[in-house]
């Protein structure tokens, strides 16, 4: 019994190699969303502190938009803040931004300080509305069609690579009314 | 053709390395001396054509050779000549060469200066050094060669990340790579003595100096890597348990705990299996960093671009590097005599509470970090584990640490009295409590931890320098004897009360910049004044300037105190030409009791811009500390113990590479 203790560190790394392993085949950027193709949940958020616009489900009906979940505090939205202020700047497709558990005037200066992509954006300081979403990591971003479903959900910060080969084919395929491959 | 000439020397260094890792510790095994004395020559040879195939990358940089396609994805003709240089470094495969290169240089100075080594655990242990050398030329010539040409050669280079062109940055990766590798050491000690089946005093007087190195090493890559953090990312904070942070987080704190208990083998002869163990766990967490790190496995802004196969196979090695060691350990360990026994009050037991608890908060943040991957491999749920995670169970984990780290010192060997010796710290303990009294009243509506923050300081600091005043009987002896006794202390005993005066000053940064520190947000116009802390900060304007391959904003601050000008701070918000990203370069104004920092943000579009000033009561202190805990080991490594029947030249060359 007494050697049992030193066949104790192999076990634990044995433990910790089998879950490396099926870590690696697991896409941290996949997952199965039960809310795909279900409407986005019922909600109504005042806007991030100084701006105009709030956001609600209503306003993601009529038209094919982003919803891009960030927060200051989640150092990986700064990676793709780039390409959200692209996509502001050329105005391709709305961005709205959900603002996950975040203090109102840190989103507020978070905003004011890398640049403000966003059409409408939604202070959601208790993250109930994240929840109901199936928010589990910031960032986020959904892809909604014109009646308010969600069609797509990228998980983590958005490349290029993703925006040119997966969110925009999706939108411009929900624009035309074409199957929807995301 | 530079380039072809490294790439061949990569395949000669794996053959050379190929021989290191395999004919020494046959030799040691079958009594075949010319084996054995093989070691030497190989090592040399290993490190020669790595530092070959590393020059030739080095010259691609430097002429920038975009035919070469690592100089192709990561530089630009642009770019300044230092960034060009530390370029080489800045990306997956660079890193992976300059991780080898440093690996070579290692086992090439334990095996020049290893002179006085039995030839036997010599041998055993430039082998085990030659086949991680092995592992990871495998994984660098198998995954990602760095010398890959692309035809036809693009015109110019994509740029280097622009994070990423940043001093503090360019420079913190090799200093980390010196103590992730220096750990190599320590681990092929460790696997050699099982192998040997033999661990004494002796072995402990080896491995701790080399650990020291190592220590030293990666408390000065943290250190550096938190102050970029710092002033880089523009948010006054210096710590975010970001993965990749966490990564180099883990090895330190079991390197620490090795560096403890090695004390207690080579004084003691105890302790024996579990340093062991501790010398593979402090490796095989510095591997698994290198995996999390660029496998992908984990999502990070500091991550490499990551590639399924470098996955499988960095894994692959881990399992078969700590899978092996481990299991030796678990075949082996039992076989090894047990040493001198103690009692639960004792130095020895103080040292093995110290390991306990930093081997448990070693194993906190792993769990924190593979938390996430844990939960999905199991059940598909995907989660984040933040910052809240890790300071509730950090702070009451390394609370006992620090009390204990003010006792220990001063119990003696084996036995002793722990009621006794609080009694002679009762000094100490009336400060800590009037600490934390004064802390408490002056705090207003701040955080109350920092009254703990406070207390661990003052406690700590004060046990450091008791004992310190303890040991060279101050005021209790005549003058004279006390600056005797002050001269004759040995220098590990200075490098004990530095390192540990150096954690209670890191620790009296963290708390009273988080405790005391004011932060203003705000829009401002050219004109407008804001108050921080004691300092009136007038914004005169912004315009737009010109670097060699940026543009900026640059802000001008003019920071007046009671009216009287202290200084004009430059923030900028910098564009890179390559790159979509911004970076922030926050103007800072330290100073040893405060910092002033300054971030100019976008302009609002009716002539004000976001800036945020903050003020940050003894900051720098975090840092300082640091050095202080580097500076300790340094003394500690150039203890004569180490020296003795040592060639000369080794004393200079240990001495050199504490203080670099």
């Amino acid at each position: 019994m007494k050697s049992l203790r030193y066949v104790l560190p192999v076990a634990v790394f044995a433990v910790v190699a089998a879950v490396l392993f099926v870590g690696l085949s697991l896409r941290p950027d996949i997952i199965p969303s039960a809310l795909i193709n279900k409407p986005v949940p019922e909600f109504d958020l005042p806007p991030v502190r100084g701006r105009e616009l709030g956001l609600a489900s209503r306003d993601l009906e009529g038209e094919v938009s982003l919803v891009n979940v960030f927060a200051s505090w989640c150092v990986a939205c700064r990676a793709e803040h780039p390409l959200l202020m692209e996509l502001g700047r050329q105005g391709t497709v709305p961005v709205h931004g959900l603002n996950y558990k975040d203090k109102p005037e840190h989103a507020s200066a978070w905003l004011d300080r890398f640049g403000d992509p966003y059409t409408r954006t939604g202070a959601d300081i208790d993250g109930r509305v994240g929840i109901d979403f199936g928010v589990y990591g910031v960032p986020e971003t959904f892809v909604i069609d014109a009646d308010g479903r969600i069609a797509c959900k990228h998980i983590g910060p958005m490349t290029r690579q993703d925006l040119d080969e997966k969110i925009l084919p999706a939108v411009a395929a929900l624009r035309s009314n074409a199957e929807v491959k995301c | 053709m530079i380039a072809e000439i490294g790439h061949f020397a990569l395949i000669l260094a794996l053959l050379v390395a190929l021989v290191q890792g395999t004919l020494p510790v046959l030799g040691a095994w079958r009594g075949n001396d010319a084996w054995v004395a093989l070691a030497r020559p190989a090592s040399a040879m290993f490190f020669v054509l790595v530092a070959i195939a590393f020059g030739c990358l080095t010259e691609a940089f430097v002429v920038s050779d975009f035919s070469v396609a690592t100089v192709a994805s990561n530089s630009h003709s642009a770019k300044p000549m230092l960034y060009k240089v530390t370029g080489v470094w800045g990306n997956h495969e660079g890193s992976l060469l300059l991780w080898i290169l440093i690996l070579s240089a290692f086992s090439f100075l334990v095996a020049q200066f290893g002179g006085n080594l039995p030839p036997g655990l010599r041998a055993r242990v430039l082998s085990v050094l030659g086949l991680v050398g092995v592992g990871f030329l495998l994984f660098i010539l198998l995954t990602s060669n760095p010398f890959e040409r692309l035809d036809p050669a693009p015109l110019d280079g994509r740029g280097l990340n622009p994070l990423l062109q940043d001093p503090g940055l360019a420079f913190h990766p090799p200093f980390l790579y010196l103590g992730y590798v220096g750990l190599s050491v320590s681990f092929a000690f460790a696997v050699a003595a099982l192998i040997e089946g033999r661990v004494d005093p002796a072995w402990a007087r080896w491995v701790r100096p080399w650990t020291l190195v190592a220590w030293c090493f990666l408390t000065l890559g943290i250190a550096l890597g938190s102050w970029w953090a710092y002033y880089e990312l523009g948010w006054g904070g210096w710590w975010f348990w970001d993965p990749v942070e966490n990564a180099s987080f883990m090895p330190w704190l079991a390197a620490t705990a090795l560096v403890h208990s090695a004390i207690v083998v080579e004084r003691r002869d105890a302790l024996k299996s579990w340093t062991i163990l501790l010398a593979i766990i402090a490796f095989s967490l510095s591997l698994l960093g290198t995996f999390l790190v660029r496998s992908g496995v984990l999502n990070s802004v500091h991550a490499f671009a990551t590639d399924p196969t470098r996955g499988v196979f960095i894994l692959g090695f881990l399992i078969v590097v700590v899978g092996g060691s481990l299991t030796l350990f678990a075949t082996r360990a039992p076989a090894l005599k047990a040493g001198g026994m103690f009692a639960p009050i004792s130095r020895e037991a103080s040292l093995v509470l110290n390991n306990l608890l930093l081997a448990t908060a070693a194993g906190t943040v792993l769990l924190g970090t593979l938390y996430p991957l844990f939960l999905d491999a199991l059940t598909g749920m995907k989660v984040t584990v933040g910052p809240p995670y890790f300071n509730s169970v950090f702070i009451p984990l390394f609370t006992p640490v620090v009390v204990a780290v003010a006792i220990g010192p001063l119990l003696s060997w084996k036995r002793d009295d722990l009621l006794g010796v609080l009694g002679r710290l009762k000094m100490v303990l009336a400060a800590t409590v009037i600490a934390a009294l004064a802390t408490w009243y002056w705090l207003g509506d701040g955080p109350v931890l920092a009254v703990l923050g406070m207390a661990l300081t003052v406690w700590l600091g004060g046990g450091a320098l008791f004992e310190y005043a303890d040991r060279i009987k101050l005021f209790r002896a005549p003058a004279g004897e006390s600056w005797r006794r002050a001269r004759n202390l040995p220098r590990s005993a200075y490098g004990m009360t530095v390192a540990h005066l150096g954690l209670a000053l890191t620790i009296m940064g963290i708390t009273v910049s988080g405790a005391w520190q004011d932060e203003k947000l705000q829009v401002m116009r050219p004109g407008e004044t804001v108050r921080v802390g004691a300092y009136d900060a007038t914004f005169k304007g912004a315009e737009r300037v010109a670097g060699p391959n940026y543009s900026a904003l640059r802000g001008t601050f003019e920071i007046t105190r009671d009216g009287r000008p202290v200084t004009v701070l430059y923030p900028e918000t910098r564009t890179y030409d390559t790159s979509a990203m911004d970076t922030t370069e926050a103007a800072i104004r330290p100073t040893p009791l405060s910092d002033l920092y300054v971030v100019i943000g976008e302009p609002d579009g009716q002539g004000g811009y976001a800036t945020r000033i903050y003020y940050k009561p003894l900051v720098s202190w975090i840092w300082i500390g640091s050095l202080f805990m580097v500076f300790g080991g340094a003394l500690s490594i150039s203890d004569r113990r180490h020296r003795v029947g040592a060639p000369s030249r080794r004393r200079r060359s240990v001495a050199a590479a504490g203080t670099a």
